[in-house]
């Protein structure tokens, strides 16, 4: 039928599985229809993150992923890592301290690789590193280094060690890869603040769950108000329908 | 004691010459040079150059007209005091701890030690025979206090030796240059018509802290100087102590050409180490490989961990990725290793492989295995800098540098997520003359502002920067489809410091 059960079948006739992988999948067959929620304890240890590349999306969601991930393991104080390869680090700059969450800000260790594969190799260190708490990688672009030999490296790196990998992708094609969840995300227009209706207020993504492991795919309109990831619940799409006559001229038909 | 090397410079150019006093090259005119900002000076001259009138601090060109057969060799100053610095730890031969006198003297403390050579002369009698049989041209003294010392070796009799009492009348007729004094206070003295030690003490004391009450260092204040000299008020010395790097080398019975078997010998090399840092009690921070090759040329390879370790299949892997581009030639028969770097580290469990493997590496062998790969400045944390300006509020500092006490950070209202290295610049139209844009085009795209909040005004840093430099307008924006972006007019239209104000996009928001 599809990808994810083709490969399902494969795992059950090769018995001799690394510890990490059977972990990875045995809750799938329990949770086979959920579907996901901001806040839901995922078992997945390697998501990628699709976004454009010049706007902080892509490193915004990644990072608000992290930090939900993150709340089910609290007061968790040990640092952790973001790895920028020189095209991402020109095409959507630098991390800032002042702007990165409160309680995030001073366990930052920032990595710059010059190539991709200097930031693959950082990835991998950062993931076999007990003393992480995460790891942020961004890569632009699809290059040659990350083919899905890299990719599964790394996600074998992830759950054995059992460090999450955030994975941002910035302007690349979906090619093929062995993240557990892959999101496509884009701006969202955010809620208007109380006070000043005219000022962008807190952040707003859509967010597009387009493969998963042990969720059912979706589209959300997830929504960081300050302290945990909601998803706001989404416009109802009324298809083809047509539209109220405030937003046409009536001659229009 | 006091030692003072009078000719040092031109006694190690003889030692690394091999020639003795007034003797092979040393019998010509000869003079030491130093690059200075009004050409080359002259550093030290022997005693052939000398005889022809050529002086010591004279332009070079003044002294080859005096002399047009001067032999001229270029100074050593850095290398003249590793050598001051040998011969101080050398010196403690003498006494418990010695002090450098630079740039050519030497201060050792003989106290309760000259018994053990018969006595203070037999003492200053053992040190000039062996200063003289090094080939090095002294004169020393004996004296209560250091001051003392000093004056005796270059203004007294060779060999003095000074007894506690009645101190002031073996020294007043001693120079007032003895006090060990600036050029400046010393021409200041002789105007004052003060030229020995006793003028000055014949001085009352009200008259001469009235006089130096501004002086607060002890070379510029006679009083305090002549205080020291007859050891009314302490002279704290810094004292020099040796510190021996551990270093441990293989001299190979055949020349090495191949990988693998330099690995084995570095292998061999860091269990050595380690063994000869844990004997110590410390971990290497920094590490220096050497490898001699067949040919007498060296190869080096230097190391730094984020924290001290001793390790050595750590150090191993740290060494495998930098011995890549090593050119053997016709074979290395000689490896060391030496850690010039070392801190306390204790004893701890040993760190075996199979846990690593299991349980994940730390964070420092993490940062090491990092940084040896992508190079120093690849990684670092953030960390703030008491500034408004943007770029300026985080400074980037190593992974696990000690991170400096803070009181608090500077509380902004809304900064961006990321920003970029270099603000880029931005096309605008305006909907209003003076105002925030409509639209804008950056990097091929046009954005129609949705929504804003500004102006965030953040002025120039004054204190450091020129006075042409203009403000800043920030404000914070959100387009038609939902990207929030950073931007600021550069300066205003009437602020009077360049053209109309251009805009710039600088960060990211979330």
């Amino acid at each position: 039928m599809n990808r994810i059960e083709a490969c399902s079948e494969v795992h059950v006739l090769s018995p001799p599985l690394p510890a990490g992988l059977r972990r990875g999948s045995a809750p799938r067959v329990l949770s086979k229809s959920a579907r996901w929620k901001p806040g839901i304890a995922a078992s997945c240890r390697h998501t990628e993150v699709f976004a454009s590349g010049g706007e902080a999306t892509g490193a915004a969601l990644a990072l608000a992923l992290a930090r939900d991930a993150l709340h089910a393991e609290a007061e968790d104080q040990r640092p952790w890592l973001w790895v920028q390869d020189k095209a991402a680090l020109r095409l959507s700059g630098r991390p800032y301290r002042p702007g990165l969450p409160e309680h995030l800000r001073h366990r930052l260790i920032h990595v710059a690789a010059n190539t991709p594969e200097d930031a693959l190799f950082a990835l991998e260190e950062g993931l076999r590193c007990r003393d992480l708490a995460f790891v942020i990688g961004e890569i632009a672009g699809n290059p040659r280094a990350l083919d899905f030999t890299a990719s599964r490296r790394l996600s074998l790196a992830a759950e054995k060690h059992g460090t999450a990998l955030w994975l941002v992708r910035l302007d690349a094609r979906t090619d093929l890869g062995s993240a557990r969840m892959r999101w496509r995300a884009a701006a969202a227009a955010s809620p208007p603040p109380r006070w000043n209706p005219q000022a962008p207020g807190q952040p707003a993504w859509q967010a597009e769950l387009f493969r998963a492991h042990t969720f059912q795919p979706g589209h959300w309109t997830l929504r960081d108000d300050g302290n945990a990831l909601v998803a706001a619940p989404v416009a109802p799409d009324h298809g083809d329908l047509v539209r109220g006559s405030g937003a046409r001229s009536l001659a229009a038909g | 004691m006091a030692i003072w090397c009078a000719d040092l410079a031109l006694d190690r150019w003889r030692l690394a010459e091999g020639c003795r006093r007034g003797q092979g090259s040393d019998a010509a005119p000869l003079a030491l040079i130093a690059e200075t900002a009004h050409g080359p000076r002259i550093a030290a001259v022997n005693i052939a150059g000398a005889e022809q009138g050529v002086r010591t601090g004279a332009m070079l060109a003044d002294a080859r007209t005096l002399c047009p057969s001067l032999a001229v060799r270029p100074a050593d100053p850095a290398g003249d005091l590793a050598f001051l610095e040998a011969l101080a730890l050398w010196a403690q031969r003498w006494g418990p701890w010695s002090a450098l006198d630079p740039p050519d003297g030497l201060i050792v403390d003989t106290t309760g030690a000259a018994h053990l050579f018969g006595g203070e002369a037999a003492l200053l009698a053992d040190a000039r025979a062996q200063l003289r049989r090094r080939g090095l041209l002294a004169r020393v003294a004996m004296a209560p206090t250091a001051g003392a010392a000093w004056a005796l070796a270059h203004y007294g009799p060779d060999g003095a030796v000074l007894e506690g009492e009645a101190m002031l009348e073996r020294l007043g007729p001693l120079p007032v240059a003895a006090l060990r004094l600036d050029d400046e206070v010393l021409l200041l003295l002789r105007r004052l018509g003060l030229k020995r030690i006793e003028d000055l003490a014949g001085i009352g004391r009200e008259a001469l802290a009235r006089r130096f009450r501004t002086r607060r260092a002890p070379a510029a204040n006679p009083l305090v100087r002549l205080d020291q000299l007859l050891g009314r008020v302490p002279e704290p010395l810094l004292p020099v102590i040796g510190q021996e790097q551990p270093m441990v080398q293989r001299r190979l019975m055949e020349p090495i050409r191949h990988r693998s078997l330099l690995d084995r010998v570095l292998a061999d090399l860091a269990e050595d180490m380690a063994r000869a840092l844990e004997a110590r009690g410390e971990g290497a921070r920094r590490l220096e490989l050497a490898a001699w090759k067949v040919d007498g040329d060296v190869l080096a390879r230097r190391l730094e961990m984020a924290a001290a370790t001793r390790d050595p299949a750590h150090v191993c892997r740290l060494f495998a990725a930098r011995l890549d581009d090593l050119d053997a030639g016709f074979g290395i028969e000689l490896v060391r290793l030496i850690a010039p770097w070392t801190e306390p580290l204790a004893l701890a469990q040993a760190d075996l492989d199979a846990a690593a493997e299991r349980h994940g590496t730390s964070l420092a062998a993490c940062m090491d295995r990092l940084t040896v790969r992508l190079g120093e400045g690849a990684v670092r944390r953030p960390l703030p800098r008491a500034s408004h300006l943007p770029e300026r509020a985080q400074r980037w500092t190593p992974p696990l540098a000690p991170q400096p006490g803070l009181q608090e950070d500077f509380a902004f209202h809304e900064r961006p997520l990321k920003l970029l290295d270099r603000p880029e610049p931005i096309a605008v139209i305006y909907e209003a003359p003076d105002g925030l844009p409509r639209l804008f085009r950056w990097r091929g795209g046009v954005h129609e502002i949705a929504r804003a909040e500004g102006p965030e005004r953040i002025a120039p840093e004054w204190w450091r920067e020129r006075s042409t430099v203009r403000l800043r307008d920030y404000y914070r924006i959100e387009d038609s489809t939902g990207r929030r972006y950073w931007i600021y007019r550069h300066g205003l239209a009437t602020d009077g410091r360049g053209d109309a104000p251009e805009w710039f996009l600088q960060g990211f928001c979330a």
